[in-house]
């Protein structure tokens, strides 16, 4: 049966084998917070508490997993969401503007940056580390020159917007009293879950879903096949600008405030993610719906931290580390040794 | 004819990027506002007299960026990525050397004599920068990914050791390394950074490190086939970038007389990047100047001495570095250049041979 198995894991294509260990890792992480942590995680509603949490987070992957996919990277996604949260914050308080603008400053701002980036890295030809660390730069220094204090958002409209929650259903669990609590989502889940899923079939089914593969496999041979690499390279990027600016609204509702400090170091958890998620940085490997399992161990990584009692802070910053030093190790093991049985 | 050829060859050389931009910066400096240019002698709390001025600032705080962007620069020759620990690995050595310095109990005398305390805090350092040209030579972790892994958990480790205190070193004696030597008024981190140049310039020079570094970083392969070791030379790069931390960490730590882990050396893994970039240096690896990045670094720290002389605010400092940047890169870019020679009729023919 073992050698059935085994046989079978083989067989798979890169992208299969690396989401296939991100969700056995997940599935393993989680019971054995069950197990170990008692009661705390059996609740439903810890679980969607991670999803309503990482709302943002899973959207910014999303984006950046397709940049990798593409085999390029893009650092300025953590810079953009907290720009487009100043920026929407500092509209919604003191011009007491109405949230659908709102909403459409928060796209212009990523798709602006996703266009600009988007065509000096494919067009021009630069280095999207830099041109991205640039954007980063750019969008954090803005960010303290649009304003410096940190205030909460009290626009009427914006506040029911960002209260409204939304029932899952047969998921709610009986507090001590006996009343029933339902279980809820935030607006940004539903957000993330229809971007996870958008992406997912451009991925899978389209043409050009093939084409970001393809560029990111061998740019060469894509070009060879008549794919058009730069404007594939561009579209990447102009999505992953805009995903930056969704990703960034929903951060702003799940915050509700404009500070200097949100979303600092988001992209760097973005990247992780996507790591453990298996999207590989040298490109054409990778799957959305690993992405999505990736933001969900990190966070369960986190919880389990946080929880277990190790309260210092300095606790999370090892475990994350240990644990996505262990994730690329084990990935980079199980490639090579695919290598060499292929061979 | 000859003479266009001189001048075109002049204009691809490598190390003209970081020299225009230094040229641009100190004419821009030079039209809005000449005493940039000014150097003061004035005494120090001290008593010593000290040189002061805007290109002293350059010179001091631009050592630590250029010593950094020597080993940053052998790093992304071998192994086409960048070490972006290099700011969190600053923070645990110069804890490591705190830690020897003071002790548990902050003790405000010396406990162990500095150069020790140095040694100790070096060994550290390239134990960590070991363990990241382990996961990128041996286990084929990309290098950004690889040191992902310290730039999250780094600061963290340097706030550990120490328990989350500060120590505060009180012997003026460590002052020297990131001040002023008695008696001499030009700073010492601008002496650290000469020794450190002088000593990359020897070893490249009777060694055959750099060619073997390039090797790698062009094609891994065939390095591996004319019988060089890519994995050693990937992790002795990452452990030459250890040795450069450590140094960096006593000249940081020796400012401050104390640490603060949080702040210690923020943003500087960007900083030595784009000194790199800007060096001329391809990023993916290969050929490689290490005069050009450490230009660069100073042209860097150029850019950041005039922002703030402009009255930027520190958090606002990054936006205008970020225009720079782009346009700095826009500019050097091959499309663009190769756009503007053929359109200026300017050295068109060379570009045609060479392609």
């Amino acid at each position: 049966m073992f050698k059935k198995l085994s046989d079978k894991i083989k067989g798979l294509s890169d992208t299969n084998l690396l989401l296939f260990i991100t969700i056995v890792v997940f599935f393993v992480m989680y019971l054995c917070a069950i197990i170990f942590m008692g009661k705390g995680f059996t609740k439903p509603q810890n679980f969607f508490n991670i999803l309503n949490d990482k709302a943002a987070l899973i959207i910014l992957s999303c984006g950046l997993s397709l940049v990798m996919i593409t085999g390029s990277i893009d650092i300025s996604v953590g810079g953009i969401t907290g720009l487009v949260t100043m920026c929407c914050a500092v509209y919604l308080d003191y011009k007491g503007g109405n949230v659908f603008v709102s909403m459409l400053i928060a796209i212009a701002i990523g798709l602006a940056f996703g266009l600009f980036q988007g065509y000096l890295i494919a067009y021009l030809d630069i280095q999207p580390f830099i041109v991205t660390l640039a954007g980063m730069f750019f969008a954090r220094g803005m960010t303290t020159i649009v304003h410096t204090n940190p205030f909460n958002v009290e626009n009427p409209a914006f506040v029911a917007l960002k209260e409204a929650r939304i029932n899952v259903p047969l998921m709610g669990t009986y507090n001590k009293r006996g009343e029933y609590v339902p279980a809820y989502v935030e607006i940004g889940v539903i957000v993330a879950i229809l971007v996870v899923i958008v992406l997912f079939a451009i991925l899978k089914w389209t043409r050009l879903g093939r084409a970001f593969y393809a560029v990111g496999g061998n740019k060469q041979s894509a070009l060879m096949l008549g794919i058009n690499v730069k404007r594939t390279k561009f579209i990447a990027h102009v999505i992953c600008g805009l995903l930056s600016g969704i990703g960034g609204y929903v951060y702003f509702l799940h915050v509700g405030s404009g500070a200097v400090t949100h979303a600092s170091g988001a992209e760097m958890n973005a990247i992780a993610s996507s790591i453990i998620g298996g999207t590989m940085l040298t490109g054409g490997v990778g799957n959305i719906i690993g992405t999505f399992f990736g933001v969900l161990s990190l966070s369960t990584i986190q919880n389990i931290v946080s929880s277990a009692g190790l309260d210092k802070a300095w606790w999370t910053g090892i475990t994350v580390a240990a644990m996505l030093c262990i994730f690329l190790v084990v990935q980079s093991v199980v490639m090579s040794r695919k290598k060499k049985n292929s061979k | 004819m000859k003479a266009k050829a001189i001048f075109s060859k002049i204009i691809k050389n490598q190390i003209m990027i970081p020299l225009v931009a230094l040229l641009i910066l100190a004419l821009f400096n030079l039209i809005v506002d000449p005493s940039f240019f000014k150097i003061s002698m004035g005494l120090n709390s001290l008593g010593n007299p000290v040189l002061s001025g805007y290109l002293i600032t350059i010179l001091d705080c631009g050592s630590e960026l250029a010593i950094l962007a020597i080993g940053m620069t052998l790093v992304t020759a071998a192994s086409g990525g960048q070490d972006i620990s290099v700011g969190a690995s600053i923070a645990i050595a110069g804890s490591v050397m705190l830690r020897m310095l003071c002790g548990r109990n902050g003790s405000r005398e010396l406990l162990v004599p500095i150069f020790v305390a140095f040694i100790v805090a070096l060994i550290v350092a390239m134990a960590f920068g070991a363990f990241n040209g382990v996961l990128v030579a041996s286990f084929k972790i990309q290098p950004m990914i690889a040191t992902l892994i310290l730039f999250t958990a780094g600061r963290s480790i340097a706030a550990w050791i120490n328990n989350n205190e500060l120590p505060i070193v009180y012997d003026e004696s460590y002052a020297v390394f990131g001040g002023f030597i008695p008696g001499i008024p030009i700073p010492t981190p601008a002496f650290i950074a000469v020794i450190c140049f002088i000593i990359t310039a020897l070893v490249l020079k009777f060694t055959s490190l750099g060619l073997f570094v390039q090797s790698v970083g062009i094609n891994e392969k065939s390095a591996r086939v004319n019988g060089l070791n890519p994995e050693a030379i990937k992790i002795l790069t990452f452990v030459i970038l250890g040795a450069c931390v450590a140094v960096c960490a006593l000249i940081k730590t020796s400012r401050l007389m104390t640490i603060n882990y949080s702040v210690i050396a923020k943003d500087i893994e960007m900083d030595a990047i784009l000194a790199v970039a800007l060096g001329g240096n391809a990023l993916s690896g290969g050929k490689f100047n290490i005069t050009a990045s450490i230009l660069g670094a100073y042209v860097i720290q150029a850019l950041t001495t005039t922002l703030y002389k402009f009255q930027v605010p520190s958090a606002a400092l990054s936006a205008y570095k970020a225009i720079v940047v782009i346009l700095l890169v826009v500019f050097s870019s091959d499309t663009v250049r190769g756009w503007i020679s053929k359109n200026l009729k300017f050295g068109a023919k060379k570009e045609v041979k060479n392609v």
